[in-house]
């Protein structure tokens, strides 16, 4: 893929998931999250729109998308089917992984339910280690509340290194300020330094045996770091979506030309 | 370019991969995985605080009834029961109000053109044909829906759908099938088409297709109402006034249950004979119970439910009525083309406990199940019968009329709920399977079930001389 355009880098956007964008400078936001944790409702209260929201696992099965403006920017919300985790055993999982990998949106909000925070932190930790640009959303904080459980959002933001919100989406509560910390992180005016998953001693030094090998053959496009523990684990589904994403060239010309063709 | 680079770079990762592989590194997959869970539990006790004095054990314990052996069955009934108790109650009061006033209209249409001196035939399509197709499926669906529709979205806002699912889980593996199609079953009940694309959720293509070819055995939207309505002016009508509403509402409970039994036995043959294959699993997480958004409720079930099945109708059923009218006013010979029609089915149709008209009434219905009803009902207004049909109990009185039994009715139900799926939803199928060869067999497989069962109890009835 030439550098010729630098925009490009969002023609796989275009290509691949098929999001089209209006302007070069529209930005694109993931929406990730567990199932059933209101991530159709934050969807529908910053987008306005009326994506049905049911409460049940499995609902939304394509990426919907919706737009919002915020401050100056135009943001396009692409929201993700609900997982517990990006390791594809589903193909729920395998949709958002490859695309918060291969789409690379300017941002990811994962949103958690403040109820089970527990079990919704391994997907937070498994998409901070694919990106960096995060923001993380502690939805239900009305529900912890009336269970009377208690979630230092501070504390968390310390301790993961990326900025969180608790949110009631159904009544609004914290959609500004959520809205707010994806400008930031979107435009990079604020960076973030994501708590690294450490792994046992073994699994660590196989990674750094592969590092080498793997920063020379993808070339600053994926994470070395992360494609190595994806071959550790043998995740048979990576490799066809690298091959997918990166090395289908067949038309790259064209896809050029598509990308090129938004009309700001 | 580096096309070739880029197919390079892919090879090594494969040979990379492989030679992990060998190494008999994968077992390292449950450290990777372990070590994440261990972190996150970390993060989560430094910053959750509990209270540990009040514990809330109320939606467990709800839990246990709703999905136990013994009483998770017996409630969905009842709820279903229920549910169709509402609608059916309800209904009948503002049906009869929309059928008066629309047909009151009809009458002030038909002055007008008389005032105008507008030719018969136009007169006809437009008023006989358009405007009474398009006032009934208004008046005989828009109130059930109204009620129906935001009742079953409060159960799916409730959380209550997913425990449906749940106790439908191990039926759907035991008959050979994934697990998740016990949720897109449930989709199906708002629309096959949805239910059909839902099937995506299925990784397994053998599973997917199963549930694909097995959706529409569960009742949609467009087939409620027919349901609905016939329950209601027929089985509520042998059993005594004080009870008809209840026997009614309990009748379309049934059928939704023989819709899921067909469902699983279905979906069981296929997995031992064409689709053949172990079932994978999987695990549904029971969501938490949620206090439910009325007013999203009414939005949704008004604007997406209501709305949308009711303007696919009107759409579906002007041109449909105008067509039906056409077919049942021009004349070759002494009869009308429907008729003709009608009576080239008329010996088959008796076969298996049904009439030509009802037969015409279904293949003309192809494009939508909602409007079978209606254009039976021209069907055998345009054969001379002089009721004017101004209230659901006319409806009745038109279908005696014209030869129906208990077994005439039961029949049109059972026929409606397992016959082939409307044309949404299989040209929904063809995009979704890709297959014309699987299309086809989801539209003639469901055909032969419906012929077969009809014409065994049409058989038996007429052998033990019931009818």
């Amino acid at each position: 893929m030439s550098l010729m355009c630098k925009s490009c880098s969002k023609a796989v956007l275009n290509k691949k998931f098929n999001i089209k964008l209006n302007c070069h400078d529209d930005l694109v936001i993931a929406l990730a999250g567990n199932p059933n944790v209101g991530k159709s409702t934050v969807f529908n209260a910053l987008t306005g729109l009326n994506q049905h929201t049911g409460n049940w696992p499995g609902k939304t099965v394509e990426n919907a998308r919706g737009n919002y403006k915020h401050k100056d920017k135009k943001f396009v919300l692409v929201d993700l089917p609900g997982t517990y985790s990006l390791l594809a055993n589903s193909v729920e999982e395998q949709v958002a992984r490859d695309f918060i990998c291969f789409g690379k949106p300017n941002a990811t909000i994962v949103v958690t339910d403040a109820t089970c925070l527990e079990r919704n932190l391994n997907l937070v930790l498994q998409v901070m280690e694919l990106t960096d640009k995060v923001i993380l959303c502690v939805n239900l904080m009305d529900e912890a509340k009336r269970k009377k459980i208690k979630v230092d959002i501070k504390g968390l933001e310390k301790e993961l290194g990326i900025p969180v919100v608790g949110t009631t989406a159904r009544s609004g509560e914290g959609l500004q300020e959520l809205m707010d910390q994806v400008y930031e992180i979107a435009l990079g005016f604020q960076t973030t330094s994501p708590r690294p998953l450490v792994y046992t001693p073994d699994v660590e030094w196989k990674i750094e045996e592969l590092t080498p090998k793997l920063v020379e053959l993808l070339e600053g496009k994926l994470n070395p770091r992360w494609v190595a523990l994806r071959l550790i684990e043998g995740d048979p589904t990576i490799l066809d979506s690298i091959r997918n994403f990166l090395y289908d060239d067949k038309d790259s010309n064209a896809q050029e030309e598509v990308a090129c063709i938004y009309e700001c | 370019m580096n096309v070739n680079q880029g197919y390079q770079s892919y090879k090594e990762l494969i040979t990379i991969q492989n030679e992990l592989y060998e190494e008999g590194e994968n077992e390292l997959r449950d450290s990777i995985v372990s070590s994440i869970y261990m972190q996150a539990e970390e993060i989560a006790n430094k910053v959750v605080e509990r209270d540990q004095t009040k514990k809330f054990y109320w939606d467990k314990k709800l839990d246990d009834i709703l999905t136990s052996k013994y009483t998770g069955f017996p409630i969905m009934f009842l709820i279903l029961g229920f549910v169709f108790w509402l609608t059916v109650t309800g209904a009948n009061y503002p049906s009869a109000v929309l059928a008066n006033v629309l047909f009151d209209i009809e009458g002030e249409l038909t002055n007008w053109f008389m005032s105008v001196n507008a030719p018969e035939w136009i007169h006809g399509m437009l008023i006989l044909g358009v405007y009474r197709t398009l006032a009934w499926v208004v008046s005989v669906m828009l109130p059930p829906m109204a009620i129906f529709f935001p009742c079953f979205t409060l159960l799916e806002d409730l959380g209550y759908l997913p425990r449906v699912a749940f106790n439908l889980d191990k039926l759907f593996k035991k008959a050979g099938a994934h697990g998740k199609q016990s949720l897109t079953m449930s989709m199906g009940f708002g629309c096959n088409a949805a239910g059909v694309i839902a099937c995506r959720i299925i990784e397994s293509p053998r599973e997917r297709l199963i549930a694909m070819l097995t959706n529409n055995f569960v009742p949609c939207n467009g087939r409620f109402p027919t349901l609905i309505a016939l329950a209601t002016i027929f089985v509520g009508g042998w059993v005594g006034s004080q009870y008809s509403i209840f026997a009614a509402s309990l009748f379309v409970s049934f059928l939704v249950l023989i819709g899921i039994g067909v469902t699983l036995l279905v979906s069981w043959a296929l997995s031992k004979t064409l689709l053949k294959g172990v079932p994978s699993s999987f695990t549904l997480e029971l969501p938490p119970y949620r206090r439910p958004q009325f007013g999203r409720i009414i939005y949704t079930s008004m604007i997406d439910r209501t709305l949308f099945v009711l303007s696919r109708a009107v759409v579906v059923a002007a041109p449909a009525g105008l067509v039906t009218w056409i077919l049942a006013n021009v004349m070759i010979g002494n009869q009308s083309i429907l008729a003709h029609g009608a009576g080239f089915l008329q010996p088959f149709a008796h076969l298996i406990g049904l009439d030509g008209f009802i037969l015409m009434a279904f293949i003309l219905g192809l494009p939508a199940n909602e409007i079978v009803l209606p254009i039976l009902i021209m069907s055998y207004m345009s054969k001379g019968s002089m009721i004017e049909l101004d209230s659901i109990q006319a409806m009745k009185e038109l279908f005696i009329a014209n030869g129906w039994t208990w077994l005439t009715t039961l029949n049109v139900m059972l026929f409606s709920l397992l016959h082939y799926p409307c044309a949404t939803t299989l040209w929904t199928m063809k995009k979704e399977s890709g297959s014309t060869k699987w299309t086809l067999f989801g539209a003639i497989m469901p055909t032969v079930i419906a012929v077969v069962v009809l014409l065994v109890i049409t058989q038996v009835v007429r052998l033990l001389g019931l009818v």
